[in-house]
């Protein structure tokens, strides 16, 4: 007995091996290969230099802190906006929507499964001059307007789009772990609507609400192919700075000196949220 | 009906009403895409004068379009293989044992999935680069895995989570082998996580870019390729394929969710 005991003890890091090995060749070893090259003097392909801090300081002499800061500003928009368009939909998913809410779920999901750039490429024919919205306008009311491509707003629009799943179904999970039992309660003793949503929904929600946040955030500080197709490069996010380093310029541990820093903010943003909750109870282990 | 029961269903009006505004808005650009394929005029004007599919003839008969297809669906064949096997053994190692190292494993399987794909994609061919590998579609295939295996071992999890290990036991309990109740009980029990882990594998991989674009070599998928047209100029073929991608993806994943379905009903 005590023997089948040890054996299911090494059960679980025996199961972990083939991920573990697999991350740490695909994920850790490449993302360790952009930290050294960083440290490399300009445009050398090759990780047995003399190390130094040259790229760092091109970033802050050059524009691409700006890249970053306009990567980060437009994340944040995004992440708001999306708070307040999904939080209705969450809650309704959760208590609302009954059987429907399976199929509205799938709905939501299937654009995840077709790349961005084509998604984005049907919101340039939607917007785009004598395009599906400015067509109907034109041929239905005689209204003429300007395309509102190609501007920051269309950006914040595509980004919105893409991201809206990942705040959507963390935050549903959220919501949906908080016990009608306990609103019933707070109904009886007398509190009011606001009351509830403040004192009840929010805070038992709060693990999904952040992970969405989370989510959504990292994965739009990393966002590219938003400004490129609907911004028509009046933006340039840091990753695109990233990209072209990497190959226009072919200056790699210039745009790994970037991608470090983006790594950097990044990882600060999931360490301070990821390490306040338990998995487990969210993904709702018995 | 009294002042709160119609408040109650002002309030879920509202509610239906925004969900199904936000659906309409996810589908809009799906739906531009589709009107704008069914044209027979070489530029897209709104409303459409001259309707008809010749676009889409024009794509099917293409060569080009047919390895283009070839390419996109191997990946993501041998991706779904390889994800669902290594994706199997680490959501047993995420939700059904415990261990020491368990919470921190948990969290790092995570940390693929909350990074910036295209840095993961520049970062691959940087090291694909470093250790002299020559880029192709077999590059993909691992670069693919980087991102999907986690996302997997997360689906595969949550049905692990309600996995109830006394199954397990009885059957050893009952003198039934490692493999035998691998085979008889864990791989039945949580069929339906692998098989959603295992659409899932496909769908993303089916659909993805930022990975691709670095890591692809001379070899071309779908989405790759859409992107080279999309920059080059206006042609009624990108919405075709951008229409027929959608459709592949809608099909696939609506599909394997009957299936899901059925095998419930049918076992209850």
């Amino acid at each position: 007995m005590a023997d089948l005991g040890r054996q299911r003890a090494r059960q679980g890091p025996l199961n972990a091996v083939p991920v573990a090995i697999f991350l740490l060749i695909g994920f850790a070893a490449p993302l360790l290969g952009v930290i050294i090259f960083s440290f490399m003097p300009e445009r050398t392909f090759s990780l047995w230099q003399a190390p130094g801090l040259g790229n760092y300081a091109t970033i802050f002499t050059g524009t691409s802190y700006l890249s970053l800061l306009w990567s980060l500003g437009l994340a944040a928009v995004t992440v708001c906006l999306l708070a307040v368009i999904c939080y209705p939909i969450a809650y309704g998913l959760a208590r609302v929507f009954g059987r429907w809410s399976t199929l509205l779920t799938l709905l939501f999901t299937i654009p995840l499964f077709v790349s961005e750039n084509v998604r984005l490429y049907g919101w340039i024919l939607f917007f785009i001059k004598n395009g599906v919205m400015l067509g109907t306008l034109k041929s239905l009311f005689g209204i003429e307007m300007e395309s509102w491509l190609f501007t920051e707003g269309m950006i914040v629009l595509g980004m919105v789009y893409v991201y809206l799943p990942f705040m959507l179904f963390p935050m549903t999970l959220g919501v949906s772990m908080v016990p009608q039992e306990t609103r019933d309660a707070a109904f009886d003793l007398g509190a009011s609507k606001w009351q509830v949503f403040r004192e009840v929904d929010l805070p038992l929600a709060m693990p999904g609400i952040m992970i969405g946040f989370l989510l959504s955030f990292v994965l739009a500080v990393g966002a590219l192919v938003e400004a490129k197709v609907l911004g028509g490069q009046r933006v340039i996010p840091i990753v695109h700075d990233i990209e072209l380093a990497f190959t226009y310029a072919q200056n790699w541990p210039l745009g790994s000196a970037m991608a470090v820093l983006l790594m950097v903010v990044v990882a600060t943003f999931v360490l301070l949220v990821l390490r306040r909750f338990d998995l487990d109870t969210i993904l709702g282990r018995r | 009906m009294s002042p709160a029961e119609r408040a109650q269903r002002w309030r879920s009006a509202l509610l239906w009403a925004w969900a199904l505004a936000v659906v309409v808005f996810m589908y809009l650009p799906a739906l531009s895409l589709l009107l704008a394929s069914s044209t027979s005029s070489r530029y897209f004007i709104f409303p459409i004068t001259k309707w008809g599919f010749d676009w889409w003839q024009k794509t099917f008969n293409s060569i080009e379009i047919h390895i283009l297809f070839k390419t996109s669906v191997s990946i993501a064949l041998i991706v779904t293989v390889i994800a669902v096997t290594i994706a199997f053994f680490g959501a047993l190692a995420f939700a059904r044992y415990e261990w020491k190292g368990r919470s921190i494993y948990q969290k790092i399987v995570l940390l693929p999935i909350f990074f910036p794909q295209s840095v993961l994609g520049l970062a691959l061919l940087l090291w694909f680069n470093t250790i002299g590998l020559e880029l192709s579609w077999k590059s993909a295939v691992f670069a693919h895995l980087v991102w999907i295996v986690p996302v997997v071992t997360l689906v595969i999890s949550i049905q692990v989570y309600s996995f109830d290990p006394a199954l397990e036991e009885a059957a050893y309990d009952l003198g039934a082998s490692r493999w035998q109740v691998l085979k008889e009980v864990t791989l039945p029990v949580l069929f339906p996580g692998l098989f959603s882990g295992a659409l899932f594998a496909f769908l993303l991989s089916w659909g993805n870019f930022p990975l691709s674009l670095f890591t692809t070599g001379a070899d071309t998928t779908v989405p790759e390729y859409l992107y080279s047209k999309m920059v080059a100029g206006y042609t009624p073929g990108v919405p075709v394929l951008g229409t027929v991608s959608t459709m592949i993806a809608a099909v696939l994943f609506l599909g394997g969710y009957g299936i899901i379905v059925l095998r419930r009903r049918a076992r209850s």
